[in-house]
């Protein structure tokens, strides 16, 4: 890895197909245990995660400086940024049920109730150019209503992420939730689209491969989330964008229960 | 190397005698054993040989179930996954045997016809052997007579350790007489032999006594079948084999869930006994949830894509 004035900064390691491979099994392992979590736990977690990377924000903005070429003043607010979006999407936890769910009418001596459940294992193509704000964008929303992820970073300046997974190593979040992967989303990407054992795709940061990952995804019926405008325009594309639940809704499945009622 | 045999197999059966053979068998290096395995088991196979190893891994597999929960309907389904494990290809061979327990063998036999796979049956008081004589003997004719063309008998551990050598040997030559035809494995439960030069004892003594097949345990106790352990008794079988010309099989069961750890045990057969043993008569893998994951790795070769467990039925 380089900084943006080509000094050298460290290496990062470059994943392989293989390391896709584990990551999704271990991801699948940390599945059940997550999704069952209570809502309340989890929020818990990502309030952590918030706290843990405030605590952490000189390194982060340090690792922005580095490599993007931005001034420190920029850094911190992408920072700050990035800790207030953890807290936002750590408050959807024990929210987005009620919001998204709910009791139905129907014409039929029924109680009829939807809730939405958790899609199960999610690659994510983080932003290529916004390796904080960025990441923490696509991230935060897929483990917040109890998916699990696999993560692929920006390649290019992927020191960032590497910093968050030492937060989330230490903030409680369990193994296997969360799996970086620093590398090519060219090369490990393909191998993650047609996985079987992965329920969705984020293909926000795959670039000129999106089209081509979705068709892969397509033979074994996985839930694909395209990439928006936002995916090129850097850190600043998702500051001061208020996400709503516009990226909690692609990683969740509505269960609809009959429940008969009478007698 | 192949071990030196220092006393040839004896014709008298008497506890001294019995004991004189087996203590006289050379002692393991652990240490060396377990060296020895591990070395093996970094070797690499890929691409047309690991699609080869696979089909013949999946043609070793015993599918297993051996549950308290165990329902005629769970042994039939296992059965139509033993005679076509993966439905969406049938070009994968079918398994070697399917293995339950004694009053389920009716079930399974009915269920198997036509296929040409066997089934094995546990018998004699497993997994714990406790039991008097008579039950054991019991026990192995009935399920022979349903139509079990395997037994799997379990020694008397208890009285391996303690010594008598004699009564384990008498056990496994009363039991072999009322398997008629049907093939004897038997199980040494290697967990519970605490050492490898117990391993090689009792494999020894269950040759022997006339047993086809020594297995390493029952999968209810740990360790199970580890890949030093499975190394002695390779030994043990092709030294036999050179002692007596009578091939004996090797069962290792219990803790085998990969295809890296199908493909390892295949490594020591070809390196340790020999390519002869290479085959379903003579080399067989105790599992249940081994088979899943060999069907995705195979599948995985052939489509050049991940495969999910979701793909493949559960038993």
């Amino acid at each position: 890895m380089t900084s943006a004035d080509g000094t050298h900064l460290a290496n990062a390691s470059r994943a392989s197909r293989k390391d896709a491979r584990d990551a999704v099994v271990a991801a699948r392992k940390a599945f059940g245990g997550w999704s069952g979590r209570t809502a309340y736990n989890r929020g818990q977690i990502l309030y952590r995660v918030a706290e843990v990377m405030e605590g952490r924000r000189e390194q982060f903005a340090a690792r922005l400086v580095e490599a993007g070429g931005v001034t420190p003043a920029e850094a911190e607010r992408t920072v700050s940024a990035a800790v207030d979006r953890w807290v936002y999407y750590a408050g959807w936890t024990d929210k987005y049920v009620q919001v998204l769910g709910g009791s139905n009418p129907v014409a039929g001596p029924f109680h009829n109730h939807s809730a939405p459940e958790p899609t199960g294992v999610v690659a994510v193509f983080a932003p290529q150019d916004a390796p904080l704000l960025g990441l923490t964008s696509v991230l935060a929303p897929v483990i917040a209503t109890g998916n699990t992820a696999v993560v692929v970073t920006s390649e290019a300046a992927p020191l960032a992420a590497i910093e968050l997974a030492e937060v989330l190593a230490t903030s409680d979040l369990p193994g296997g939730v969360v799996n970086l992967l620093t590398g090519g989303a060219g090369e490990i990407g393909p191998h993650l689209a047609s996985h079987a054992d992965v329920n969705a795709l984020d293909l926000t940061g795959a670039g000129e491969h999106a089209v081509e990952f979705e068709r892969a995804a397509a033979t074994t019926l996985t839930r694909v989330l395209r990439p928006g405008p936002e995916a090129t325009g850097g850190e600043d594309a998702w500051i001061g964008v208020d996400p709503g639940t516009s990226r909690l809704t692609p990683f969740l499945e509505t269960k609809t229960v009959w429940h008969p009622v009478g007698v | 190397m192949p071990v030196p045999h220092t006393a040839s197999v004896p014709e008298a059966t008497t506890d001294r005698a019995l004991r004189a053979y087996l203590h006289g068998l050379p002692g393991v290096d652990e240490v060396g054993a377990r060296a020895r395995a591990q070395d093996l088991s970094t070797r690499s196979i890929k691409t047309t040989a690991k699609a080869r190893a696979i089909d013949l891994a999946v043609s070793m597999v015993d599918l297993t179930t051996l549950e308290g929960a165990d329902t005629p309907g769970k042994v039939r389904a296992l059965c139509a996954k033993a005679a076509l494990p993966d439905p969406t290809d049938r070009t994968v061979p079918h398994v070697g045997a399917v293995c339950v327990y004694p009053d389920m063998v009716a079930v399974a036999v009915e269920a198997l016809r036509g296929t040409g796979i066997g089934v094995a049956s546990v018998a004699t008081a497993f997994p714990a052997g406790r039991a008097p004589m008579e039950v054991k003997l019991a026990d192995t004719r009935r399920a022979v007579a349903d139509g079990a063309s395997e037994i799997d008998m379990v020694i008397d551990r208890g009285a391996f350790l303690s010594g008598d050598y004699l009564k384990v040997h008498e056990e496994i030559v009363a039991v072999k007489e009322a398997c008629g035809d049907a093939h004897l494995k038997v199980i040494l439960e290697t967990g519970e032999l605490v050492t490898l030069d117990n391993v090689r004892r009792a494999s020894h003594l269950a040759m022997r006594a006339g047993g086809d097949f020594v297995k390493t345990s029952t999968g209810k106790v740990s360790p199970a079948a580890t890949l030093p352990v499975t190394l002695v008794m390779l030994e043990a079988v092709r030294d036999h084999h050179a002692a007596t010309g009578r091939r004996v099989g090797v069962k290792p069961a219990g803790g085998i869930r990969t295809t890296k750890d199908a493909l390892r045990n295949l490594v020591l057969v070809n390196e340790t006994a020999g390519p002869e043993w290479l085959t379903p008569d003579l080399f067989r893998i105790g599992a249940s949830s081994l088979l899943n994951d060999l069907l995705m790795q195979r599948t995985r070769l052939s489509t050049g894509t991940y495969p999910g467990p979701d793909y493949y039925t559960q038993d």
